[in-house]
């Protein structure tokens, strides 16, 4: 079963990551997505950007979404990269999640992902259907 | 509260064991004793961690008391002063929190575990011990075998590893290839040992696969640069983006032709391209399992059968045939070449094989034979070919199938 570990961050960890050279961050980074990779564990993953002139937010409420750009208003705790990892029990995923090199001030959302099995009861709803064809699309891009 | 440690405890030696069992091969210079030692100390973890806590770094814990273990079973023995000082220091060198695996050592724990001293079935199951860190009941689960006889199997793999004194090490360059595609075949056939639907829970099943699956992640991390690794990879993925399409609500097989490509694992199939990617961007000859994952890659990126791109298929199967000739490949050649320029030409192969007398007794030959009739109109022929398939076979969903189709010939 997957399952997607999701980094969050608070101002207090930023202000903590200032104070750590840069080139530590991406080795500790470096040699924990290593020892999963040679766990035979990683699937995918990826850090988000702080790009402020890029990121944006759209928000749902009114008629309309309103776009607006980053930063994120009253958020504290920002989403700022993720793993998906592969393994065979709950156990496991809490053991790898406990050995990320993250600091104070960090946590990880550890969330199983949704596989088919989730939805073979609905395999014939026209959107499941729909979103099979928008997959199918996007792999033989 | 205890289970709980247990738990952990299993979860932890999924993560670390090879690497402990590595690094304690390469003191020890033996993979048996290097095992015995590892479980003595993960029965030591069980006992303590649940009353201490479980330690910073449990794989460096696990290491240095199975090394004490073993300097321990020295010191009883009072003998091999030589090793038991050199190992003194080797402990005295290793502070817990600092314990790093050389990656190195997992390689040579593939190597050994995988040796040409054991059988294939020892290979697998020692495998799926040291380098999977699965326990001896869950291996035993897998293949449905009585826990005794996997334990058994395991002992005495380990024994014949020691009276064979096999080093703890990487091939020799002389001896890769072929020690290579030893490993791949023993990682392909716990694959093939899951994906086969011949018995068992389908559950299992996946799971076995999908260890395969990471074991062949494992080597892939080891050996980077090796194209057929990547090509293994690239093959299991894309068969299991099938998995959940290949069995239907009572748990038949579904046939390729038949199956709900909506099911297939998109992300699966998306990685297996990729890793085919890579393994041609190592700029080799494409091996046995590049092309058989070329081949599958066909199937995942077709809508539908008759959108498949069988000139192509038919191309790969070729060259399968000349790298690594085989009746089934042959058969598999024709069967494309029925899709792509229709039965006459495919009956045609199938004949010569039925001449070679291979695959003589298998269902294979009269079950495609008996197809490629049908679709020719050669009804009386086609029904006798798919009744004697049905008699070959010994998987009864398989043999209902053929039945089936034989009944419906003579309506």
């Amino acid at each position: 079963m997957k399952f997607m570990l999701i980094m969050r961050g608070t101002d207090e960890a930023y202000a903590a990551y200032k104070q750590i050279p840069f080139e530590q961050i991406i080795n500790d980074m470096g040699a924990y997505n290593e020892s999963m990779m040679t766990a035979g564990v990683l699937v995918a993953g990826d850090g988000l950007a702080e790009d402020m002139s890029k990121n944006f937010v759209v928000e749902f409420g009114g008629e309309e979404p309103v776009v607006t750009d980053g930063p994120y208003g009253e958020t504290h705790e920002l989403f700022n990269g993720f793993w998906i990892i592969e393994v065979s029990t709950r156990e496991e995923a809490i053991e790898w999640a406990r050995r990320a090199p993250l600091i104070a001030g960090n946590k990880l959302e550890v969330r199983r992902v949704t596989d088919e099995t989730d939805f073979a009861a609905f395999a014939d709803n026209e959107y499941i259907q729909k979103e099979e064809g928008w997959r199918e699309e996007q792999a033989s891009r | 509260m205890t289970t709980d440690v247990a738990r952990r405890v299993a979860a932890i030696w999924r993560i670390e064991g090879a690497r402990v069992v590595a690094t304690l091969a390469r003191v020890v210079g033996d993979l048996g004793t290097a095992e015995d030692l590892a479980q003595d100390a993960v029965a030591e973890a069980l006992e303590q961690w649940p009353r201490d806590g479980i330690p910073n770094n449990p794989g460096a814990w696990l290491t240095t008391v199975a090394k004490r273990r073993a300097i321990d079973g020295w010191r009883r023995q009072q003998r091999l002063e030589e090793r038991y000082r050199l190992l003194g220091a080797d402990l005295e060198d290793v502070p817990d929190a600092d314990w790093q695996p050389i990656p190195d050592d997992v390689l040579r724990l593939v190597f050994a575990a995988c040796h040409p001293v054991l059988s294939r079935e020892a290979q697998v199951a020692l495998t799926l011990k040291v380098v999977g860190g699965l326990d001896t009941e869950a291996i035993a689960r897998l293949f449905l075998v009585p826990v005794p006889t996997m334990q058994q199997r395991i002992v005495r793999a380990k024994k014949a590893l020691s009276a064979a004194r096999v080093p703890f090490a990487v091939p020799e360059p002389s001896e890769w290839p072929a020690r290579r595609a030893a490993v791949l075949t023993v990682i392909y056939l716990v694959f093939t040992e899951g994906y086969g639907a011949s018995s068992g829970d389908a559950v299992l099943r996946t799971e076995l696969a999908h260890e395969a699956i990471r074991l062949g992640r494992v080597l892939g991390a080891l050996l980077p640069r090796e194209p057929e690794v990547l090509g293994l990879s690239a093959l299991m993925e894309l068969q299991a983006s099938r998995f959940a399409a290949r069995v239907d609500a009572h748990g038949d097989a579904v046939l390729l032709a038949d199956q709900d490509r909506r099911r297939w694992d998109r992300s699966a199939i998306a990685r297996g391209r990729d890793l085919l990617q890579r393994a041609d961007a190592l700029g080799r000859r494409r091996g046995p399992y590049a092309l058989q994952a070329a081949i599958a890659l066909c199937h995942a990126e077709a809508r539908s059968v008759e959108q498949t791109d069988w000139d192509r298929i038919v191309l790969l199967y070729e060259m399968l045939g000349r790298i690594a000739p085989s009746p089934v490949v042959e058969l598999n050649r024709a069967v494309a070449v029925s899709m792509a320029s229709g039965p006459l030409d495919a009956l045609a192969i199938v004949d010569g094989l039925v001449g070679t007398g291979a695959l003589k007794g298998s269902h294979l030959l009269p079950s495609v034979r008996g197809e490629l009739l049908s679709r020719l109109g050669r009804t009386r022929e086609a029904h006798e070919e798919l009744c004697s398939a049905a008699e070959s076979t010994r998987n009864e969903r398989e043999a209902a199938l053929l039945r089936r189709k034989a009944d419906a010939l003579s309506d």
